[in-house]
Parts: C-alpha cells; sequence; structure tokens
C-alpha cells in the first residue's frame, strides 16, 4: 500500500462527494448551528473528532465481533450504540475543559448521536471497505483517514455557511424565505460549485 | 375529536418536514422520484408506528435518565427489521435507497416523536400521532419526489409525462436541485401559512364587528 491511495478517499469524501452538499448526511446541525462562524467551527471539530473515534471503534466492532459471530445484519443497533456512548464522552469531555464551547454549542453536541453524517460514516465505511477483500491493515487505515476526510468536509460546508449566513443577515431577503427557506437556496447554489468537482480525477 | 387532530396535526400544521425541519437528509437524498420517496416514506412510517407502539407502552418502565439509549434500541431494531424485509422482497428499491434505510434509525422525526409524545402519551394516541406523522412525512417525500421528477426526468411514477421533445433539468435530479425545490417549497408554505393567519385574523374581527 503506498500513501497515494489515501488521497483520492481523502479528496473524494472533502470535496468531490461531500458528506452534506452531495451525499446529504448530517443537514440538522448543517441548518441549525450555521448562523455564527464561531459555533459552527466548534461543532465541526467536534463532528470531526467523534466520526473520525466512530470509524476507528465501528471497524474494531465489525471485524472482532460481528463477523466472528455473524450477526452483521445487527450492526445498524451495534454501531448506534457505540456512536451514542462516544457522544456521551466527547460531551463529558468539552463540559469539563472549555464551559463557553459547550454552552454556545448547546443542545446540538447530544444531537450529534442523531446526527446521520455519523452512523452515515460508519455505513459507507463498511461497504466501501470492510465487506471487500482488502488486507485488513489497509481497511483499517482507509476507515479512519475516510471518517476523519468526511469529517473534514462536513466542517467545511459548515464554516462556509456560517460565513454567508452571516453576512446574508444584513441582506434583504423577502420575508417568506427568512430563515431556513434562503439557507436551503444558498445550500443549492452552494452544491452546484462542489458539483464541479465531480469530474475530478486522482491516482 | 381530538383523536382526528392527533392523526391530521402531521399533514399539515405540524408537517414534520415543512414546517418544523426534521428528517431533512431522507427527504432530500431520496427524493429523486415519487417511487423512492413512497417506499422511504412507508419504511420510516412502518419504524414511526413500531417504535411509537413500543414506546408508549413501556413509558412507565423505562428510567428517566437513560430513556434515549432505550428509545434508540427499540427504533433500530425496527429499523433491523425494515432492513432485512427490505432486502428479501424489495431489493431494487432497497438498492436505490442504499444507506439511507439503516439512517431511518438517526432520523430525527422518529426520535423525536418518541422522546416528544409516545414517552408522554397512552397507547391509542401514539399509534394516531405515529401514523399521521408518517403520512406527512410520506406527503412530503412524494411532493418533493414528484416536482423532481417531473421537472428533472420529464417522468412520473416511470411514466413520461411530456411528450419527447421536452429537455429535463438534469439540474434537479442531482443534488443541487433538491435544495433549491426545498428551500422553494418551504417559502410556499410560508407564504401559504401567512395567507391562512390573515384569512382567521379577518374572520375574527369581522365576527367581533358583527356583536
Amino acid at each position: 500500500m503506498d500513501l497515494g491511495q489515501l488521497l483520492p478517499i481523502i479528496v473524494g469524501a472533502m470535496f468531490v462527494s461531500n458528506f452534506v452538499l452531495m451525499k446529504f448526511l448530517g443537514l440538522c446541525p448543517f441548518v441549525g448551528v450555521s448562523k455564527d462562524s464561531d459555533s459552527a467551527l466548534g461543532m465541526g471539530m467536534a463532528v470531526i473528532f467523534v466520526m473520525t473515534m466512530a470509524s476507528l471503534v465501528t471497524w474494531f466492532v465489525y471485524m472482532y465481533v460481528l463477523v466472528p459471530l455473524e450477526i452483521t445484519y445487527l450492526r445498524t443497533i451495534a454501531f448506534i450504540l457505540v456512536i451514542a456512548t462516544l457522544v456521551q464522552f466527547v460531551e463529558m469531555v468539552i463540559e469539563k475543559s472549555s464551559p463557553a464551547l459547550h454552552r454556545s454549542l448547546g443542545i446540538y453536541l447530544p444531537l450529534i448521536t442523531t446526527n446521520c453524517a455519523v452512523l452515515g460514516v460508519a455505513v459507507v465505511n463498511v461497504n466501501d471497505f470492510m465487506v471487500t477483500d482488502l488486507p485488513r491493515a489497509q481497511s483499517f487505515i482507509f476507515t479512519v483517514v475516510h471518517g476523519f476526510a468526511a469529517g473534514l468536509g462536513f466542517t467545511l460546508a459548515l464554516v462556509l455557511m456560517a460565513a454567508i449566513r452571516e453576512r446574508l443577515d444584513l441582506v434583504d431577503v423577502p420575508e417568506t424565505m427568512r430563515g431556513i427557506p434562503i439557507t436551503f437556496i444558498v445550500a443549492g447554489c452552494m452544491a452546484i460549485a462542489f458539483a464541479g468537482f465531480a469530474g475530478l480525477k486522482i491516482g | 375529536m381530538k383523536a382526528m387532530g392527533e392523526l391530521v396535526k402531521g399533514i399539515y400544521r405540524e408537517n414534520p418536514v415543512f414546517r418544523l425541519a426534521l428528517g431533512l437528509c431522507p427527504a432530500l437524498a431520496v427524493s429523486t422520484s415519487v417511487q423512492n420517496g413512497l417506499g422511504m416514506g412507508a419504511a420510516a412510517t412502518f419504524v414511526l408506528l413500531g417504535s411509537n407502539i413500543v414506546i408508549s407502552l413501556l413509558r412507565k418502565v423505562i428510567p428517566a435518565k437513560v430513556r434515549i439509549p432505550c428509545f434508540i434500541v427499540v427504533i433500530a431494531s425496527f429499523v433491523t427489521i425494515v432492513e432485512l424485509v427490505m432486502g428479501a422482497y424489495l431489493p431494487e428499491l432497497s438498492k436505490s435507497l442504499g444507506i439511507f434505510i439503516p439512517l431511518i434509525v438517526v432520523n430525527c422525526i422518529i426520535l423525536g416523536r418518541a422522546e416528544a409524545f409516545a414517552s408522554k402519551h397512552g397507547l391509542g394516541v401514539s399509534i394516531l400521532d405515529g401514523i399521521g406523522m408518517g403520512i406527512g412525512f410520506t406527503f412530503a417525500l412524494v411532493l418533493i419526489g414528484a416536482l423532481r421528477e417531473v421537472l428533472g426526468d420529464g417522468k412520473l411514477f416511470g411514466y413520461m409525462v411530456f411528450g419527447p421533445r421536452f429537455q429535463p433539468m438534469l439540474l434537479m435530479i442531482l443534488a443541487p436541485g433538491a435544495f433549491i425545490t426545498m428551500g422553494l417549497l418551504m417559502g410556499f408554505f410560508n407564504v401559504l401559512d401567512g395567507k391562512l393567519k390573515r384569512k382567521a385574523e379577518a374572520a375574527k374581527k369581522a365576527d367581533g364587528g358583527g356583536r
């Protein structure tokens, strides 16, 4: 395995099939926490951390618990429990280490549990890197890198959106479109821009 | 009358997608055609109904502190049922919905109803609430799916609706089209809501003036 194989995975997860704008995963926090850049960045960091950890932990759960016991059909239940526990842990760490961040993220931290991007990355990992006959070490590295890159892609979309929405506050938007509707139109325009990455070929 | 209200509220007044902005991910991702929308709606309705029934029955047993993990396990079990049944009997639909079937677990509508409704109400109303919210979700998916399929593919339920010279708007089938359709529909519902409110106020005023 050479490092060149990782680049397509990273670029793919960040741009070509960006989790938010191309795969529609994690839209709730994308709409909910994108009102200002600071909390967007905080949320993004939390998601990067949780997604990487979730990829790592679910790989072990899948390879060493579900596959040997032949209960891979229970992966949805197993994964969501692992992720819920992990999120609880992250919340406790942030609460202790940075109360200000914890206050500004408010109810959205527990909501990472129901952030479909986190469970989504685990399911995509299984389909792409675990059920194939990749060597174990390679499958592990691909899984973790993909989780991290997907988190980066989510953060990128979230921070860009927050920056746009901060400017949008100064604009005279028609009353019926204010708030969530105009956010979706903007997201559509961003998705058009990201669709431009679709022809990108690396490696 | 009250029971009817629980059933109907999910369709327009508290429509999960357009009014409450919940369950957005599947609403946008699988709404490329009416058929996908219906399949996803049916799957989510089944899970919603099942989880509402079980959680409403167990609401006095589940300790308040660990209620969220309990809810998630119940929901995940129903989702696994849907996943296996759909994979066995509707392999094509299962393929086109892809990872969004396991992701019904994290659909905020289902956890939201479990937390806000089923864990506080009896069995009967919880069933009605589940069905109503399920229909509202399905309605939203079918509406978005129909708009995107007609404009982006020139088809409805897989049948051509325009003549052969129709140039499909490819954008509508792709990801950006989903966002734009959603934004415009939400705006439309805001206009509708404003109109209805004004009408209600005017009626109230006229009523008051008459007395």
